[in-house]
């Protein structure tokens, strides 16, 4: 793998076990497996359409426990529609359609008879926009997964506090959890978003372009939000900025789409793909040549 | 350090003497040329003054702004008038309507309107103290009290099925629904006496009535409600998913709570379409003259009967019990609407 000369088929897409051979080269990052989280979360051939429309061709990709894995690429080159179909989203539109597994600790969460709540518990995810329920108070926010999904917990303000305390937003509303979420800033109410996720104690966290309406003081914030949170379970961060891509991520992905359907062109680690790409078109799209 | 004087703070946009003066003589003007115009043509009444008056203004307004300001500001000017005198049109029968009620109701307004009902007094008594709206009034909650309790359920349900099941049949039963608010109210009331009456119960009672309200209910409430939840966004409905919720949970804890207020409109709108009905209620209740709280049982009256009834019979008396009635249901309405506002507004604590 890290003779690129012996690997020319690594320029349409790459083969599911891909990670494996970048991270036993770059000693001393985060190596797969290293961790005793688990094997995270593959993604095995995964198709994605919307209606008669190919979104997504054949992507597979291999997030490692422990690890913050970013995908980059420009719109519409399927980043969106490939995390979605990662905890179940994707069949929430009424057109869509996928083929492919994504398996969960070695478990297809496609397979028939799978709770797609079970799945949706164990794989979280933050939007795009913050959208803290306008029904609720901040306190309510964060532990409203527990009652959506029907969790009973022994001690509901410790798990608030923990909560808060791991999205980094405890200190600034510790004094007003009873306040609406809606009062807080763009930044505050993207981590009350994030906190709200982990009370379900997700195993892996989607986000979708976190950070893309915050501003950079925030988007600071949520960034070390997610350093932290990284320890503890697999961040799949989607984003368009890839400064932040550099900043959180261990891992890189790069998607694109020449018009048709949006493909994973190279993986690898981060410091790699920002520096030595394998693939020309990563390298135009890393260095800003994109065209 | 250096010190800044605060200057007072002033509103520069607003418009200036000169120009109120000429907006005011553009007013003056126009009413002026509205009252010649009148005297000289064949138009007539206060109608051909308001309309006279409104054709000249925004003429003379387009003219004066045009040639001032150019031709956008006269179109921008002309447009701004229209609206204005559109409210004025849409406002002035409303105004028009409360005033003449308050004015020809008031008279007969009494104490024992409220304790008495109309067993035992006559429309055509001169003496407007004898006799009441007590069985009226109290008809009139438990009907459409009883119609809502039925519709706004069904109404709010089907609202969900077509913006949150989005089933096979959501696209027919929009369709239907939408028909189905254009029934006319006495086809709902022949309905109901059909297929109930008549057949099963043999007898009026409100029940039925409600019934028959309730047709003519759930459309409103099921099309306001659409709107509503359509207008709610589809993030809240994902992020409730994603968090683990099944679709009914995130529904019920997200999507309708964000929803209430919109709901509540949802709900007052359904009053408001039958809470003055009147022909299914004759029809299915026998709109009786005393009080009657059993609403599974005999003839009950309502304040649309009541009123019905007093016009009809055509004496001086029984026409000034008519318009207290009007008067008495459009303060309860009111106040009903006020109060469902309120608790509908209120924040959740």
């Amino acid at each position: 793998m890290t003779d690129e000369s012996e690997n020319p088929e690594m320029e349409t897409h790459v083969q599911p076990s891909s990670l494996a051979g970048i991270a036993s080269a770059a000693e001393g990052k985060k190596t797969p497996g290293s961790s005793a989280l688990g094997v995270g979360l593959e993604a095995r051939n995964i198709h994605a359409w919307f209606g008669d429309k190919l979104a997504l061709r054949d992507v597979s990709l291999d997030f490692w426990a422990g690890t913050v894995t970013a995908l980059i690429g420009p719109s519409g080159c399927g980043k969106s529609t490939f995390i979605r179909t990662l905890n179940r989203m994707h069949e929430f539109i009424p057109t869509a359609a996928m083929a492919g597994e994504v398996l969960l600790n070695g478990t297809d969460i496609y397979a028939p008879g799978v709770d797609v709540t079970q799945i949706r518990l164990k794989v979280g995810m933050v939007f795009q926009k913050p959208n803290p329920f306008p029904s609720m108070t901040i306190a309510e926010n964060v532990l409203a997964g527990l009652k959506l999904a029907n969790l009973k917990v022994e001690n509901k303000d410790d798990l608030l506090q923990e909560c808060l305390e791991r999205a980094g937003l405890w200190n600034e509303v510790k004094d007003r959890l009873n306040a609406h979420g809606g009062s807080l800033s763009g930044g505050q109410q993207q981590r009350l978003c994030i906190a709200r996720s982990l009370a379900v104690r997700p195993q892996v966290l989607l986000m979708d372009e976190p950070c893309s309406a915050l501003d950079p003081g925030s988007t600071l914030k949520v960034e070390e939000t997610i350093s932290h949170l990284s320890s503890s379970m697999t961040i799949i961060i989607v984003t368009h900025n890839m400064q932040q891509a550099a900043r959180v991520s261990d891992y890189t992905a790069f998607f694109l789409s020449d018009g048709g359907p949006g493909e994973l062109v190279e993986v690898g680690h981060t410091n790699e793909i920002f520096s030595r790409p394998k693939d020309s078109r990563t390298e135009n799209y890393v260095t800003g040549r994109f065209g | 350090m250096s010190t800044v004087t605060i200057p007072k703070p002033q509103k520069p946009w607003k418009a200036t003497p000169r120009q109120r003066i000429e907006t005011g003589s553009i007013l003056l003007i126009s009413v002026l040329l509205a009252v010649l115009l009148v005297a000289v043509s064949p138009l007539k009444g206060k109608l051909g003054y308001v309309g006279a008056f409104v054709v000249i203004y925004l003429i003379i307004d387009y003219v004066v702004v045009r040639l001032n300001h150019g031709k956008s500001a006269g179109v921008d000017a002309f447009f701004r008038g229209l609206v204005t005198m559109a409210i004025g049109v849409a406002v002035l029968p409303i105004i028009s309507i409360l005033v003449s009620v308050v004015v020809r109701g008031y008279k007969g307004l009494h104490l024992s309107l409220f304790t008495t009902d109309m067993q035992n007094a006559a429309f055509t008594d001169e003496n407007l103290a004898a006799g009441g709206l007590k069985h009226a009034i109290i008809g009139s909650i438990l009907i459409v009290a009883t119609a809502l309790v039925i519709s706004l359920p069904i109404g709010i349900l089907t609202a969900i099925y077509m913006t949150e099941i989005r089933g096979k049949f959501a696209r027919p039963i929009k369709f239907l629904v939408q028909s189905m608010s254009g029934v006319p109210s006495i086809v709902a009331g022949l309905f109901i006496l059909a297929a109930i009456v008549y057949p099963l119960t043999k007898f009026y009672s409100s029940f039925e009535g409600s019934l028959a309200l309730a047709i003519l209910m759930i459309p409103t409430i099921a099309r306001t409600a659409e709107e509503v939840l359509l207008l709610i966004p589809q993030d809240l409905r994902e992020s409730g998913v994603a968090l683990g919720g099944t679709q009914w949970r995130t529904v019920q804890q997200i999507v309708l709570p964000a929803a209430r207020s919109g709901l509540v409109t949802a709900l007052i709108l359904g009053v408001a379409r039958v809470a003055g009905e009147t022909a299914p209620v004759v029809l299915l209740t026998g709109g009786g003259d005393g009080t009657q709280w059993n609403i599974f049982k005999g003839p009950m009256g309502t304040l649309p009967t009541y009123i019905w009834k007093a016009f009809g019979s055509g004496t001086e008396a029984s026409i000034a019990r008519a318009w207290t009635g009007i008067l008495v249901l459009l303060v309860i309405v009111l106040f009903l609407f006020g109060l469902a506002r309120f608790l509908g507004g209120r924040k959740v604590k």
